[in-house]
């Protein structure tokens, strides 16, 4: 599978932003179907802190790329094969449960890896990801709390939570699985090696699956394919949906 | 938006009120001073607000749907985006009025209730349908503007909560308008397609709009006692007036043509002069027979329904952890 950009460090920022693109995607659809009016104000609120991420690292990657794409180009006009997002945040939302153990699982992985990257050689890219490591902690935090509740509340939200957990772990090993092009931007100090990452990711889960009496799913070689373009039935549907109007309107500004 | 609460019936018995401290909150009213949650106040102007404020609450929140409808497919990020925060905006706006609502001795749970079973009304106008993108900046331009016409004069309300609130809420309609106005603007200056959607925006949200200011005033229950208690500032007829006398010249910059062929400028006047509005159709959205209510209210009731575990958790959480401490 060749490289979503003929430029290493663009490539690999375009597969972050493919991930906060897609799971903004995922946020927005709860808009008006949160649990409280407060929840629909917090899910929107992370929706748009992981499209405005998706902004900032799409545009970067364009112009290290320094051809005609732009944020738009990259988001609306690539198939799926072009796309780069692990597998996790093209799940399906689920119930509520689902949705805030994806995230606890994508926010895990997220704080820390912007957290270094916030040490990139490349300037521009150490400031996108010195404020996304500032959100990623919040959407954390956020997500800790609702795993906590689900998991410690009624028997119900401990089940379905645990269900979730469940079936959402298969999808964790691929968040940490460096291939050449982790291990290219990492060792020119432009990027992060997703490798190192899992210690600060397993602590952080550990705290939180505790405090919510949930039980660690058993390790499993897991699901993986989306950080080279092959990805779930899911992705299909998402870009369906979210590149109509340009696909339909090819000549059109908006 | 959504001052047709004004404009229902009071249904419940007349209570007679002690006359001095009606006298006495008459003339603080007329002094313009603010009446706040612990003031007396007679009942009906208590039952009119919760009724006022609780409407605008609802509508808010309802008004989520028809946009959320669009917010997957927005054309560019930058648009996506901005819809995004629009959204949150009218449930933040939603929670506000809930809470400004609660000062007036009744809870969410009981205002959600009156929504749920159909009691309570909301802003007709989110019981149409969005379906086309130009939808979006249709919404922002009219049916937003619409709604800062009826809400500059609430931030100068007798009841200092919701007073308070309008000022936060008018802010940041002005802000939706505005963006509304130049996603109609690309658009009218867009492909022959893109002018195609604005056109049929305009054609479907125009007459809802006008209906958003409620019945003519010849015709409506509750301006009377609302204007003397300063809860309401302007009449229906004088809104809608100065909204389409905003709004006309607008359309025309658009290159869009307003579908009302009796439209015209009277000279002598100053005031761009509409045709008939369709009241009949106003009355069946009202009462339930628009093209989306049953859609709308189903989609929120659903919602309430599928958060309830949720609901139950926290607060069985939040016993726990109170035990814990105790």
């Amino acid at each position: 599978m060749p490289l979503a950009s003929p430029d290493p460090r663009a490539a690999w920022l375009m597969r972050l932003g493919d991930a906060s693109l897609i799971l903004g995607h995922r946020m927005t659809q709860w808009l008006s179907r949160a649990p409280t009016l407060e929840e629909d104000i917090a899910l929107a609120n992370l929706g748009l802190d992981l499209i405005g991420q998706t902004r900032a690292l799409y545009a970067r990657a364009c112009e290290i790329e320094g051809g005609g794409r732009d944020e738009n180009a990259l988001a609306y006009r690539r198939a799926e094969p072009e796309y780069r997002n692990p597998l996790l945040v093209e799940q399906p939302n689920g119930d509520f449960a689902v949705t805030m153990v994806r995230h606890l699982i994508f926010a895990a992985y997220a704080t820390p890896l912007y957290e270094r990257l916030s040490s990139s050689n490349d300037a521009e890219t150490a400031g996108i990801a010195t404020r996304s490591a500032r959100e990623m902690a919040y959407h954390l935090r956020h997500a800790a709390e609702w795993t906590i509740r689900l998991g410690d509340g009624t028997p119900e939200s401990h089940a379905r939570a645990q269900t979730a957990l469940d079936d959402l772990w298969p999808y964790v090993p691929e968040l940490f699985e460096a291939d050449d092009l982790d291990r290219d931007v990492a060792a020119s100090g432009f990027g992060v090696d997703p490798s190192t990452l899992r210690g600060d990711f397993d602590a952080a889960v550990a705290g939180v699956l505790a405090r919510a009496t949930l039980a660690k799913p058993a390790e499993v070689r897991g699901q993986r394919g989306g950080k080279a373009g092959r990805h779930s039935e899911h992705l299909g549907h998402i870009l369906a949906e979210l590149q109509v109007l340009q696909r339909a309107y090819p000549d059109a500004q908006w | 938006m959504y001052a047709q609460a004004l404009n229902a019936k009071d249904a419940a018995p007349a209570i007679a009120e002690d006359p001095v401290k009606l006298a006495v909150f008459q003339a603080r009213i007329d002094a313009e001073e603010k009446i706040e949650p612990n003031d007396w106040m007679p009942a009906q102007y208590r039952r009119t607000l919760i009724r006022q404020i609780s409407q605008h609450a609802h509508s808010e929140v309802i008004g989520m749907q028809p946009e959320g409808n669009w917010v997957t497919r927005a054309p560019t990020l930058a648009r996506k985006a901005q819809l995004l925060a629009k959204i949150q905006d009218e449930a933040g706006h939603g929670l506000y009025l809930y809470s400004a609502a609660e000062t007036l001795g009744v809870s969410r749970e009981e205002l959600y209730d009156q929504l749920l079973s159909g009691r309570a009304k909301y802003s007709s106008i989110f019981n149409y349908p969005t379906l086309n993108y130009a939808d979006m900046g249709a919404i922002g331009w009219l049916v937003d503007g619409a709604a800062i016409m009826n809400q500059i004069p609430l931030c100068r309300c007798s009841y200092g909560p919701y007073a308070r609130a309008m000022i936060l809420v008018c802010k940041e309609e002005s802000f939706h308008q505005r963006q509304g106005y130049a996603i109609m603007l690309a658009m009218a200056r867009g492909t022959a397609e893109q002018r195609a959607m604005a056109q049929d925006a305009l054609d479907r949200f125009w007459w809802p709009s006008l209906m958003m200011f409620g019945p003519h005033d010849s015709n409506s229950v509750h301006s009377e006692l609302s204007m003397k208690w300063k809860i309401k500032r302007f009449t229906n007829d004088g809104l809608r007036q100065k909204f389409i006398d905003a709004t006309v010249p607008q359309a025309h910059y658009l290159g869009l043509t307003i579908p009302d062929p009796d439209l015209r400028f009277d000279e002598a006047t100053g005031h761009w002069e509409h045709g008939v509005i369709d009241w009949d159709e106003f009355n069946r959205v009202l009462a339930g027979d628009g093209p989306c209510n049953r859609q709308r209210l189903k989609h929120r009731r659903d919602a309430e329904a599928d958060g309830q575990w949720v609901r139950e958790a926290a607060a069985a959480y939040a016993a726990k952890q109170r035990k814990a401490a105790a």
